[in-house]
């Protein structure tokens, strides 16, 4: 039995599902995907990787900056519940970090000092193909639910569907096309961070918050607005200008 | 990781220098279109490098009909390169004869004409720094399979470093690029070249430049000078030598 209730079960898949619009955002959608994750489980924290042609895991969205931090470094080191999934391509449910030092060395110990207790981590799957993994770290002692692990899943899958942009994949060309598309609009965002980071004097965290409230005031995909902020051309974009958000989420 | 990487450098560096009349930058280029024809299901390779303010610069081919289909994109200003460039993405069309027609209804019956049944566009870019367009396509139609397309883009992406490192492919691309062991920390690399941008008020790739060239002179590590630049411990208009 799932520990969620039915109706936000409905809501979250509404609202995961909007993904064959025309103006679809793409990264914002990932960052939504683990928002809402993380908000399923009590006291968690999720991420989302994707894979690049050689198969080298990339950072692409997590619900907090702690998260973000873990994901980095499981990249960077090759190593972790993400790195499992994506390589086996079967789910890894229920890892107890505190005892799992010798099944990931470096992974474990940080995961904990981050203050995490537990991770699991789902593949994103396309047929026989893995793209990427879904991570999700808990702080509680909790075990997870065999049920919220389907729904969980059910949101890596609608994650694929998303990044893909087609129901149905007839040509393999396509994964290439999105994949490569969906990579390089996280490193056009982090360029992004780094403009406004230095021109209004923020963090990087902070500039990715003005980044997004900017890009939903003006209902523009972030990626877009991204792109602009970097263009060696035309007027530079002021992220600041007009009325400041009330949205007060910390992502990146 | 760099298994690929390094085994791609190794093809080009096994191609001869057909063309020693051109700048090191380009000649390599042209190894890289004659390696990426010998190890890929293509006829025929061209890359198109964009000049700093953006324009089209020249395109260097592996043979006539390559540089014919990259000036013929120009000239229409259709095509799978130009696509891929806008789009900044892999454009992959396998069926020239067929489907294309809607899309590129000036390039696909030219390209047609000329014998390329299938073409595969892919971008040469760092995030926002559009630097080019690798271009290949086929006497045949049909699809580059799953592990022809990882290659056809790790060609793409040594093209890439090529022209943000001309050292690199000097030097015969040997050894790990310094973006690969950059790649620890890319976040941050992305971050640092963004602000490096706005510091030195230059183009996104002028300061991917400034701070690979700042590595260098330094004798530091890529990550570790784009940790500094994002730390705000360094900052290259300041402290730059």
């Amino acid at each position: 039995m799932s520990t969620v209730s039915a109706d936000r079960l409905a809501k979250v898949f509404v609202e995961v599902a909007d993904t064959l619009v025309d103006d679809f955002d793409l990264i914002e959608f990932l960052h939504l995907v683990t928002s809402r994750t993380a908000e399923l489980v009590e006291t968690a924290d999720a991420g989302l990787l994707l894979a690049d042609h050689r198969g080298q895991l990339q950072f692409m969205a997590a619900s907090t900056e702690e998260a973000r931090l873990l994901e980095l470094f499981q990249v960077q080191i090759h190593e972790g519940a993400c790195q499992d999934a994506f390589r086996s391509g079967t789910l890894v449910l229920n890892a107890d970090l505190t005892t799992a030092n010798d099944r990931w060395p470096l992974f474990a110990p940080r995961a904990v000092a981050a203050g995490y207790r537990s991770v699991h981590a789902f593949p994103l799957r396309l047929r026989s193909e893995v793209i990427g993994a879904l991570n999700l770290f808990g702080s509680g002692h909790g075990q997870l639910d065999p049920a919220d692990a389907q729904i969980i899943q059910a949101l890596a899958d609608v994650s694929t569907i998303g990044i893909l942009q087609e129901r149905s994949i007839h040509r393999g060309e396509v994964l290439t096309e999105q994949l490569q598309c969906a990579l390089n609009s996280r490193v056009v965002i982090e360029q992004a961070k780094g403009v406004i980071a230095q021109l209004h004097e923020v963090s990087v965290a902070e500039a990715f918050d003005l980044l997004r409230a900017y890009a939903r005031r003006t209902r523009q995909r972030l990626v877009d607005v991204a792109a602009a902020v970097v263009a060696d051309s035309g007027t530079m974009i002021d992220v600041t200008a007009s009325a400041p958000s009330t949205d007060g989420h910390r992502r990146n | 990781m760099t298994d690929m990487l390094t085994r791609t450098s190794a093809l080009i560096a096994a191609e001869g220098v057909a063309r020693p009349h051109l700048g090191s930058t380009e000649s390599y280029l042209h190894r890289l279109c004659a390696a990426a024809v010998r190890a890929l299901p293509a006829s025929g390779a061209a890359v198109t490098v964009m000049t700093v303010d953006g324009a089209r610069g020249l395109a260097i081919a592996s043979d006539p009909t390559s540089q014919l289909l990259a000036d013929l994109q120009v000239t229409l200003g259709e095509g799978p390169g130009i696509d891929a460039y806008a789009l900044r993405r892999p454009v992959l069309e396998s069926r020239l004869n067929e489907s294309a027609t809607a899309r590129w209804p000036n390039f696909a019956p030219a390209a047609v004409d000329v014998g390329a049944l299938a073409a595969f566009a892919f971008p040469l870019q760092v995030g926002g720094a559009r630097l080019g367009v690798l271009d290949l396509h086929r006497t045949e139609a049909g699809s580059l399979s799953p592990v022809a397309l990882k290659q056809a883009l790790t060609f793409a992406e040594v093209a890439v470093l090529t022209l943000l490192d001309g050292q690199w492919a000097i030097d015969g691309g040997s050894g790990p690029p310094e973006v690969e062991q950059a790649m620890a920390d890319q976040s941050e690399l992305y971050q640092a070249q963004g602000m490096v941008k706005v510091q030195l008020g230059v183009s996104l790739r002028e300061a991917m430049s400034r701070l690979r060239g700042h590595a260098y002179a330094n004798d530091q590590g890529l990550a570790n000078v784009a940790h500094e630049v994002v730390s705000r411990r360094l900052r290259l208009d300041r402290d730059a030598q």
